[in-house]
């Protein structure tokens, strides 16, 4: 009886750790319940400040303390003190326009809720489909990105996006900005066709048509009144007093210049463009002169045309930051979304230092959400999105994140690759850097 | 190849008479003499003889006599052509002239997503299994006159053309037919005169090929299996299209190429089975002059020169490629840029949609540069001479028919005027010559007393009439004249005045009636005779166009790179031998290969680069790659190891420059992943510049593509009827063809095993190019290559070599290759990987970033590979990030994509490490190689630098001016400005980049 009663209980054991290893994501980690103090490391502050030997507290989720650790006060006695000398501190990563939680698996349709059918889609929401149990998002935030602005896609209005932070329970949880953009697609110029060396460029003959239906819904909205019911018309209501962003994502000089003019002329009150590449460089006065921050359009990309720089994609960061222009960074390819603080770092050979690479991912994309009184940066006050890491987090020959906190919660960093990567070095008898 | 074109010349001798009518006479018979003199006349009796003064006689539609002191039969009508010139009338040996275009299937059923998988021929018959090869196929038997088509060919000074059935691969016979308007039969001159090769499908609604580099594997089989047939006396089978095939190698071959380079491929072809083709090309053979100067083929060129792209609008412009605007410049110096090489080649009217074209563009080409001597011989001489029917046409001879031209002038002179084209003896007016020369300024007296300034303006046949009907007042009028009337009429006072007459001699008179209905006589005299306007025209210089590139594409150059011997002082070197990594470091290299590396070396008096805080790697080698190609795969059958990646491999990519400045400088261009066997591959190093020979990897060793998984079985294709649909009937496909390629093998060693004497008594084994390479395999002449993901395949494929004696040599993307790294160390496969992709379909749900760490752990051979235009830009980032993801060392890292690429590829005798006496392909890196902050300062490829940081940069700037001169050029001569401003617009269309990735089953011949 005894025997088999310890059988079951190594049964259960065994079962859980199967479970847990391979079918689930880790759990999210608890509220901060006591206060925290890293000491020793050089902090990136996110405001191009560095301070070496830093001392970074906070409790209750919010950072209470950064400066000298030496100038740390008594006050922050009773805090748990982690030593971090030698690492790195910075502020937990943003990715901007990314389908982590929508998208699972590229080639699979059903584990795919990103992209919506139909041409206008204001009322459609993000948030409510996005999977905090995803593969993909301990993989991310073991790399530092801790907060995503998740976006729909599809049509010409996709619909609203919000900001996520990466350690859920459920979406409700995750939502760290609710609803905060509408995203808008504008209709292209050109579309491509034919194959191989036939491949052109020819004038989309709707272009005129797709325009006009835009121009309806936005004016039918602007005017709306309640009803006759209507969710389209009523989601569209924040971008006319500015408690939405525009998201305008335009792929040519010529439709950047006509979507921009157009959502102003339409008394919409804050416009980000996404998608900014050679072309919208191109414009960058104008860009400057109507205030439109940017996403830079992903930089693993080919530069946009055969006779493009041939660093184009690279030196987008640093030539918008040229311009005085806000601009953060995003990464396409979800699932590798991990990748996001290398191609922050990929900019500095092109002319950006090292903290304002970093801040294409902290500062910038919190400024452009409307969230830098709460993220972006270490500074007192805000929420305690932090990361810990080894070495210079930018580059991936030294980014190594040993620890991460979400409102100050410490985030559990295991995810899918390192689980089979424990199981297999094991299987072999390898030893495990992880 | 160039003396297998003599043979073109002696193989066809046609004898011909003039065609007889054979009817009944029907009635009452009316056969005339036919017999005509044109005296006085210039005669230009072939591109290099022109006599002055001289007579020619036809009678029954030939020439029976040319020359000064010909004797005039007096039953001639005799022509007076003082003044005139006479000329043979041209030839085009490229057309569809009198061939009804049925229509083709729609290409759009060819696209990935809506395309019908069609596996067997659609063509009932004792014929190929590809309904694609026609080689049956006889223009003759589709042959109508057509009126309104040999009408446009006359005006623009052609009596003959070669036409033939555009339909398919192997097109069959074509025929030459003389452009008059009679029955068939008296029309065709010969009806076997050329047979014809291309690469486009046309009817055929076949899945195979699906690439071009299928299209040469087709033919290729096809004439080996023509050979077999020819030879084989046991064979069992009737082929019709394989007699044809062998019946048609009498015949002149004219082969339809896609681009020059394909031109260079297709001459690789000319060799290889001993068939002189003559090319039909595309104009842009100035672009790669030297290396088609040397294949020695003949050419028709067809004179389509672009249009000007529109380009007035900056944001517009922006989208034109660069090699577009060089292009539209510099093709109408190709003719003459060719003639000046001596090479052989006639003209063609295909591709022109008016062919009153052909004459603006052929003048266009003597403007830059093609002397009048060789576009006469190309129109007239050279045709003839390629289709070997010299006795018939293409000269003004005794015997020859009566095809030729009566011009006013020389016929290159801009203002020449066609008057007559004669074909087989047949007179077809042109322009009048009849028709008296009005230019000039009159004055009209009515008898009213009225009088009037008038201006003629224009050409005979098309006049123009200015008219001063007051002081200060000019009106248009309308002018008609014929050889004897003549009918004017203009507004005066808003009302018209309208007169008609006759001319005789000088005089011009006659009666007409003014606006309120009097009638009056009138007559015109003329003050002061017109003179031609376009004269002016013709004087302007020529501004010196822009230099052709090489590649022709941005970031081409001029020159191709130079080499120098040269020394980079004080880096840190990453020798990946024993030395290590060395700080502080020299690397010395001359005749582009490493001479010394260390410290403080004596470098002697070379070229110094300073390396200080720099890193200096071996260039980067990747294993995986699909650029530089023009297609992937040949996705049709799951079975196609008969293609060859080498048969499409394009030089002008611009991803090969992309990726040297990512610091790569060899790469191993694959087949796809759509079949369980794809194809063969070829290795190249980047020399960006050099022509496809220059770029390939001097003595490679073979490898065959191999893949597994979801795209072989075609899983994320909405229907697909292709077997195998299951891993399991992967296996079964390539256990099978491994199976009968082993029977094969046999086959062939027992008849090679046989004496001469008992070869001669026992017919060859057919010649199978599938199964001869996978023989290669066998024979490790080539190595397995294989596209793999989840480790039940990976097992599977490496079991199943095995089985078949052949080592699973390399192991590709085998994202759970760490699942089974054991196994793969056993049985010694190598590891071809990403770093981390993963997730992007279900069979890399388990892809993982530690993958190639845990096989490199194990003993595997890893590299790391791109697969990607855009991350081979990047590989020593993806390397760097194995630091991270399972600890390997630096070093260990550095080698995933450079020495470990080099022995999977069995180029690690000459690259892959810093040694001397390997090839110099080095990397000077501005940080550490395995940073995100490091980029390329310089690429060498052996030695010679392919790219340069700081000269990327200037070369974007001067493409810049380059453009910009060019777009200046298009405006000042009003190609731009026609369609931007304004007024109607053309829907603008231009060329786009296109990239070919790994799973594109997309057939070749889609055009929209």
């Amino acid at each position: 009886m005894k025997t088999t009663f310890k059988n079951i209980i190594y049964t259960i054991l065994l079962l859980g750790f199967a479970y847990s290893t391979f079918a689930q994501v880790p759990s999210p980690a608890s509220e901060q319940d006591h206060g925290i103090v890293l000491i020793g490391a050089k902090a990136h502050i996110g405001t191009g400040d560095v301070i070496e030997n830093s001392a970074i507290a906070f409790d209750n989720g919010k950072i209470a303390f950064v400066g000298k650790a030496d100038e740390l006060g008594n006050q922050f006695s009773g805090y748990e003190k982690i030593d971090v000398t030698g690492k790195e501190v910075y502020p937990g990563l943003i990715i901007m326009q990314s389908q982590l939680g929508l998208a699972e698996i590229g080639g699979v349709r059903a584990t795919l809720d990103n992209s919506e059918t139909g041409e206008l889609n204001p009322s459609v929401r993000s948030c409510v489909a996005y999977n905090t149990d995803s593969e993909i998002i301990p993989v991310t935030r073991s790399n530092g990105v801790l907060l995503a602005q998740v976006i729909p896609q599809g049509g010409m209005i996709c619909g609203l996006s919000s900001v996520m932070n990466l350690d859920a329970w459920n979406y409700e949880d995750a939502l760290y900005k609710t609803d905060e953009g509408m995203w808008l697609n504008w209709p292209s110029y050109y579309s491509r066709r034919g194959y191989g060396s036939n491949r052109t460029l020819q004038e989309n003959k709707l272009y005129a048509d797709e325009v006009k239906k835009l121009e309806k819904i936005f004016s039918d909205a602007k005017v709306y009144k309640g009803t006759p019911a209507n969710s389209k018309l009523a989601a569209m209501q924040g971008i006319f007093d500015g408690s939405t962003i525009l998201y305008i994502q335009a792929d040519y000089v010529k439709t950047i210049i006509e979507s921009i003019s157009f959502a102003k002329k339409m008394g919409v009150r804050k416009i980000v463009l996404a998608g900014a590449d050679e072309d919208a460089l191109m414009v960058k006065d104008f860009l400057k002169e109507n205030e439109i921050p940017v996403i830079v359009a992903p930089i693993h990309r080919l530069p946009k045309r055969k006779d493009s720089y041939t660093k184009a994609p690279y030196e987008m960061a640093a030539r918008f930051k040229d311009a005085g222009i806000l601009a953060a960074l995003t990464y396409d390819n979800t699932t590798n979304s991990a990748n996001l603080p290398f191609v922050a770092g990929h900019g500095v050979p092109y002319g950006l230092t090292k903290e304002e690479a970093l801040q294409t991912v902290t500062l910038n994309p919190a400024k452009i959400l409307g969230i830098e009184d709460r993220a972006g940066t270490l500074e007192m006050g805000k929420d305690a999105h932090i990361v810990v890491s080894d070495g210079d987090l930018l580059d991936m020959r030294t980014n190594k994140v040993t620890l991460a906190f979400i409102n100050g919660r410490n985030v559990d960093l295991d995810n899918k690759h390192k689980k089979l990567y424990r199981k297999f070095a094991t299987k072999y008898g390898q030893e495990i850097t992880e | 190849m160039k003396k297998l074109y003599c043979l073109i010349v002696t193989i066809a001798f046609f004898t011909f008479t003039h065609a007889q009518n054979l009817s009944p006479v029907l009635g009452v018979g009316d056969e005339r003499p036919e017999v005509y003199a044109f005296i006085n006349a210039t005669v230009v009796v072939d591109y290099q003889t022109e006599i002055e003064d001289a007579a020619m006689v036809i009678k029954k539609g030939k020439i029976t006599g040319v020359g000064k002191n010909i004797v005039i039969p007096d039953n001639a009508v005799v022509f007076d052509l003082e003044g005139k010139y006479i000329y043979p009338s041209f030839v085009d040996l490229f057309t569809e002239y009198g061939i009804e275009k049925k229509s083709l299937g729609t290409s759009a059923s060819r696209s990935y997503f809506s395309r019908q998988q069609v596996f067997d021929s659609k063509i009932d018959g004792p014929f190929y299994w590809n309904d694609a090869i026609k080689p049956y196929q006889s223009a003759i038997e589709e042959f109508h006159v057509n009126s309104k088509d040999a009408e446009d060919f006359r005006k623009a000074g052609f009596g003959a053309v070669v036409t033939q059935k555009n339909d398919g691969i192997m097109r069959g016979i074509s025929a030459l037919v003389a452009l008059t308007d009679e029955d068939e039969e008296q029309v065709v001159l010969s009806g076997k005169v050329a047979c014809g090769y291309s690469f486009d499908k046309g009817n055929s609604q076949m899945n195979y090929p699906g690439s071009l580099m299928g299209a040469f594997a087709l033919i290729r089989q096809t004439f080996y299996d023509a050979e077999w047939y020819d030879s084989d006396s046991d064979k069992n089978v009737f082929d019709a299209s394989l007699e044809a095939v062998t019946e048609n190698k009498s015949l002149p071959s004219v082969f339809q190429v896609r681009d020059k380079i394909n031109l260079l491929d297709v001459a690789r072809l000319s060799d290889e089975f001993n068939i002189p083709f003559v090319m039909k090309g595309n104009g842009d053979e100035y672009q790669l002059l030297d290396e088609i100067v040397s294949t020695g083929a003949p050419l028709i060129l067809p004179l389509n020169f672009p249009e000007a792209p529109d380009v007035d609008d900056p944001y517009k412009a922006i989208l034109v490629p660069f090699e577009d605007l060089k292009h539209w410049e510099l093709a109408p110096y190709n003719p003459g840029r060719l003639a000046d090489k001596e090479v052989e080649f006639s003209f063609t009217t295909e591709g022109l949609k008016d062919k009153k074209q052909f004459r603006t563009n052929l003048l266009k080409a003597i403007k830059c540069g093609l002397s009048k001597r060789d576009a006469l011989k190309a129109l007239t001489e050279t045709p003839v001479k390629l289709i070997g029917c010299e006795n018939m046409l293409g000269s003004l001879e005794d015997g020859k028919l009566a095809n030729f031209l009566v011009t006013s002038s020389e016929i290159f002179d801009p203002e020449c005027i066609v008057y007559e084209n004669w074909v087989q003896g047949r007179k077809y007016v042109i322009t009048d010559s009849r028709l008296p020369d009005l230019k000039g300024e009159y004055t009209l007296a009515l008898s009213n007393d009225e009088h009037f300034d008038l201006v003629i303006e224009g050409k005979p046949g098309s006049y123009s009439l200015k008219v001063k009907t007051e002081k200060d007042k000019t009106e248009s009028g309308t002018i008609s004249v014929s050889e004897n009337l003549i009918y004017l009429s203009f507004p005066k006072d808003k009302k018209w005045v309208r007169l008609s007459g006759w001319m005789e001699d000088k005089a011009i008179e006659g009666t007409g009636v003014l606006p309120q209905g009097k009638n009056v006589t009138w007559e015109m005299t003329l003050e002061k005779a017109g003179k031609d306007k376009a004269r002016k025209k013709k004087d302007e210089k020529l501004t010196e166009p822009g230099k052709v590139i090489y590649p022709f594409v941005a970031y081409g150059s001029e020159m191709k790179p130079q080499y120098k011997d040269f020394v980079i002082k004080n880096a840190t070197v990453w020798t990946l031998e024993d030395e290590g990594i060395i700080e502080n470091a020299d690397v010395l290299v001359k005749n582009g290969k490493i001479a010394q590396f260390g410290k403080n070396i004596n470098a002697g008096n070379v070229w110094e680069i300073d390396g200080t805080g720099m890193h200096i790697t071996p260039g980067i080698i990747d294993e995986h790659s699909h650029m530089a190609l023009s297609g992937t795969n040949e996705g049709s059958h799951a079975i196609t190891s008969e293609v060859r990646m080498r048969d499409v491999l394009n030089p002008e990519d611009a991803t090969i420059y992309r990726q040297l400045a990512g610091g790569v400088t060899c790469s191993h261009l694959l087949h796809g992943s759509a079949n369980p066997i794809g194809g063969q591959s070829v290795l190249i190093k980047l020399r960006w510049g050099g022509n496809p020979e220059e770029m390939l990897v001097k003595n490679q060793v073979g490898f065959l593509k191999h893949a597994l998984g979801e795209n072989v079985k075609q899983s994320r294709m909405p229907t697909s009827e292709r077997f195998p649909l299951t891993r399991m009937g992967v296996e079964q496909s390539i256990r099978d063809v491994y199976a009968r390629a082993k029977e094969y093998q046999q086959k062939w060693e027992a008849y090679d095993a046989l004496s001469e004497a008992e070869k001669l008594k026992t017919p060859a084994p057919r010649k199978d190019l599938q199964l001869d390479a996978i023989v290669d395999e066998f024979n490790e002449k080539s190595f397995m290559v294989c596209h793999t993901y989840v480790q039940s395949e990976t097992n599977m494929i490496m079991r199943l070599a095995q089985e078949f004696d052949i080592i699973p040599h390399t192991l590709i993307h085998n994202t759970e290759g760490y699942k089974v790294a054991d196994k793969m160390a056993e049985a010694g496969a190598a590891g071809s990987v990403f770093s981390d992709w993963w997730n992007y379909k279900y069979e890399v749900i388990d892809a993982i970033a530690y993958n190639a760490a845990i096989q490199s752990n194990e003993g595997v051979l890893v590299c790391i590979n791109s697969d990607d235009a855009e991350m081979g830009r990047r590989l020593n980032q993806e390397a760097g990030k194995i630091v991270k993801y399972g600890g390997l060392s630096e070093i260990e890292a550095i080698k995933l994509v450079t020495l470990n690429p080099a022995k999977i590829l069995h180029l690690d005798d000459r690259m892959g490490s810093i040694k001397v006496g390997k090839d110099a392909d080095l990397v000077l890196w501005t940080d550490h190689p395995l940073s995100v902050y490091a980029m390329p300062s310089k690429t060498f490829v052996d030695g010679t630098v392919y790219y340069d940081k700081e000269k990327d940069k200037e070369m974007h700037n001067s493409i810049q001016e380059e453009r910009s001169r060019i777009i200046n050029k298009i405006l000042a001569e009003g190609g731009g400005s026609k369609k931007g401003l304004g007024g109607s617009r053309s829907p603008m269309r231009v060329n786009d980049q296109f990239i070919y990735d790994d799973e594109d089953i997309t057939d070749y011949t889609i055009d929209e």
